[in-house]
C-alpha cells in the first residue's frame, strides 16, 4: 500500500499528513484531524450524513478517497460558526430542524452549499437540493422552514438580534 | 483492499502506467463507483491510477462543427450547469441533472460513468440518442467509437485494458430535430430509473418523421436502442406514433428487481416511450 503526503486546510487550519492510499476523507477528518462533527451514515453516498464542502463543492466524504483532498479546502460543520452561529444554524434551532441530531451536520453543510449557490431558493429548489440528506426524525418540515428562514436573513445572524428565543430545552 | 495509488499529470503518463501494470491496474475518475466496488471487494486492483490531475481531460466546449465536446473528467454537475451544454441540448443537461443527488453529481464524471457501464444510469441513453462518439486513447493510438458499441453487458465495456476514455463528442444537432429525456421514478427522486427513455426525432420539411433515435435505460444489460420503433416511426406523421410505441415492449430485456417486475417494466417502457414521443411531437 502506498502512502501519500497530503496538504489541505480543514476549516481554515492547515493539515499535513501521511495517508495510506485506501483511506477515505471521512476517516481522515474524523480520526486524524479529530473533527468528529461529520458523521458516517450509510457509507455508500446516499444518506448525506457525511456531507462536506471541498473547495466549496458539496461532496460525500464517505465516497471521496483522501488523496483527492490534497491541496484542497475542506469545510465541515465545525467550520460554519465563527463567533456566533450562522443564520442557518440559528434557524435550525428556532424552527426545530432536528431531533436526534445525527443528520444535522450534513443537513447544515448541504443547506449552506445551497444558499451559497441560490441565496433565495423556493420550496421546490430546497426540496430538490436537500433530497439527498435523509432525516428519520423531523419529517423534514422543520428543515425546510429553517432553510427558508435563513435564506431571508440576508446573511445576518439571528442570534441575539431580537425575535423569539430558542426553546430552553436546547 | 491494498493498492498503490498513482496520480499522472498527462494522458501519456497515465497510458504508460496502464501499460506497466496491465491487468493489475484500474483507473479512478470521480470515484463514486470505483470506491464502492473496491470496498465491496468486487474490484481488487494492485494499482489505482487517478485521473483527476490531468487537465487535458477536462472542459466542455462547442466543436467547430457546431457539436459539443465533453472532456472525460467533466463532472455530471459541470455538464448540468454548462451554458454551452444547455445551448447544445436542454435534454442533455436534464439527463445529467436527473442523476442521484447534487453530491454525487459533483463527484461523478462523464468518462467514469461510461466506463462503469451500469445499465440503469441516465447519461448513456441520452448520449446515445444524441449519437455520441467516444474518444479513446491507448499507447497504440486513438480511436473514435460510436457510443452504442461501448457498453456490451452489465458493467462491461468493449474498452481494452490499456485504453482511456478521453472525451465524448456530440455531433451538431440537425435542423428540424427535437430531443428529450424522461426518467420514471416511482420510489424516490434520487433513485435509479425503473425505466428511462431518451428520444431524438428529426422531422422532414413536410412534417413527417424523417429519422429517430429512441434509447431506453434500466431495461436491459446495456442501454437499448429501440430500432423497431425507430423503423416504424420513419415516414409517419407526428400524430401517428402509437403503433410504433407498442413495439418497444419486445425490444427490451428487463429483469425483476426492487424497481419493478419485468412485466411492469415492459408496460412502463411502453407508457414512457409514448410520453417521450408526445413531448417531441407536440
Amino acid at each position: 500500500m502506498s502512502t501519500h503526503r497530503l496538504s489541505f486546510t480543514l476549516n481554515g487550519t492547515k493539515h499535513e499528513l501521511d495517508v495510506a492510499a485506501d483511506r477515505l476523507l471521512i476517516d481522515v477528518i474524523r480520526e486524524e484531524c479529530g473533527a468528529t462533527g461529520t458523521k458516517l451514515g450509510c457509507a455508500v453516498g446516499v444518506c448525506g450524513a457525511c456531507s462536506v464542502l471541498v473547495d466549496g463543492e458539496l461532496l460525500s466524504a464517505c465516497l471521496l478517497p483522501a488523496v483527492f483532498a490534497d491541496g484542497r479546502r475542506i469545510t465541515t460543520v465545525e467550520g460554519l460558526a465563527k463567533d456566533e452561529l450562522t443564520p442557518l444554524q440559528d434557524a435550525f434551532i428556532r424552527e426545530g430542524g432536528f431531533q436526534c441530531g445525527i443528520c444535522t451536520p450534513g443537513q447544515l453543510i448541504a443547506a449552506t452549499a445551497l444558499l451559497r449557490e441560490q441565496p433565495r431558493p423556493d420550496r421546490d429548489a430546497i426540496r430538490t437540493w436537500m433530497m439527498g440528506n435523509l432525516c428519520r426524525c423531523t419529517g423534514y418540515y422543520g428543515i425546510e422552514r429553517a432553510i427558508q428562514k435563513a435564506s431571508g436573513a440576508g446573511g445576518r445572524s439571528l442570534s441575539g438580534a431580537g425575535g423569539q428565543s430558542p426553546p430552553t430545552v436546547l | 483492499m491494498t493498492f498503490d495509488y498513482h496520480e499522472p499529470r498527462s494522458v501519456a503518463e497515465a497510458l504508460e502506467l496502464l501499460d506497466r501494470y496491465a491487468d493489475d491496474a484500474h483507473l479512478i475518475a470521480g470515484g463514486t463507483a470505483t470506491v464502492l466496488l473496491m470496498r465491496q471487494g468486487l474490484l481488487r486492483p494492485g494499482h489505482v491510477i487517478g485521473l483527476r490531475a490531468i487537465d487535458e481531460l477536462r472542459g466542455i466546449a462547442p466543436t467547430p462543427e457546431g457539436g459539443l465536446r465533453i472532456g472525460a473528467m467533466a463532472t455530471h454537475r459541470a455538464v448540468e450547469r454548462s451554458p454551452e451544454a444547455r445551448i447544445y441540448s436542454p435534454a442533455l443537461t436534464d439527463a445529467f441533472a436527473s442523476v442521484a443527488t447534487v453530491r454525487i453529481r459533483n463527484q461523478a464524471t462523464v468518462g467514469g460513468n461510461l466506463a462503469h457501464a451500469d445499465p440503469a444510469q441516465d447519461p448513456p441513453p441520452m448520449l446515445s440518442a444524441l449519437n455520441a462518439i467516444v474518444s479513446i486513447r491507448s499507447s497504440r493510438g486513438e480511436r473514435s467509437l460510436p457510443i452504442d458499441e461501448l457498453a456490451v453487458d452489465h458493467f462491461t465495456t468493449s474498452l481494452a485494458h490499456d485504453e482511456i476514455i478521453t472525451a465524448v463528442i456530440l455531433p451538431p444537432i440537425e435542423p428540424g430535430s427535437r430531443e428529450t429525456y424522461l426518467k420514471f421514478l416511482p420510489k424516490t427522486a434520487d433513485d435509479y430509473a425503473t425505466v428511462s427513455v431518451a428520444a431524438t426525432l428529426r422531422f422532414a420539411p413536410d412534417g413527417t418523421i424523417a429519422e429517430s433515435r429512441i434509447v431506453l435505460g434500466a431495461v436491459g444489460p446495456t442501454p437499448i436502442r429501440a430500432r423497431r420503433v425507430e423503423d416504424a416511426l420513419r415516414g409517419q406523421p407526428a400524430t401517428r406514433v402509437r403503433d410504433a410505441v407498442e413495439l418497444v415492449r419486445d425490444e427490451i430485456d428487463p429483469i425483476d428487481d426492487l424497481r419493478g417486475s419485468a412485466a411492469y417494466k415492459r408496460d412502463m417502457a411502453r407508457v414512457w416511450t409514448g410520453r417521450a414521443l408526445a413531448q417531441v411531437t407536440r
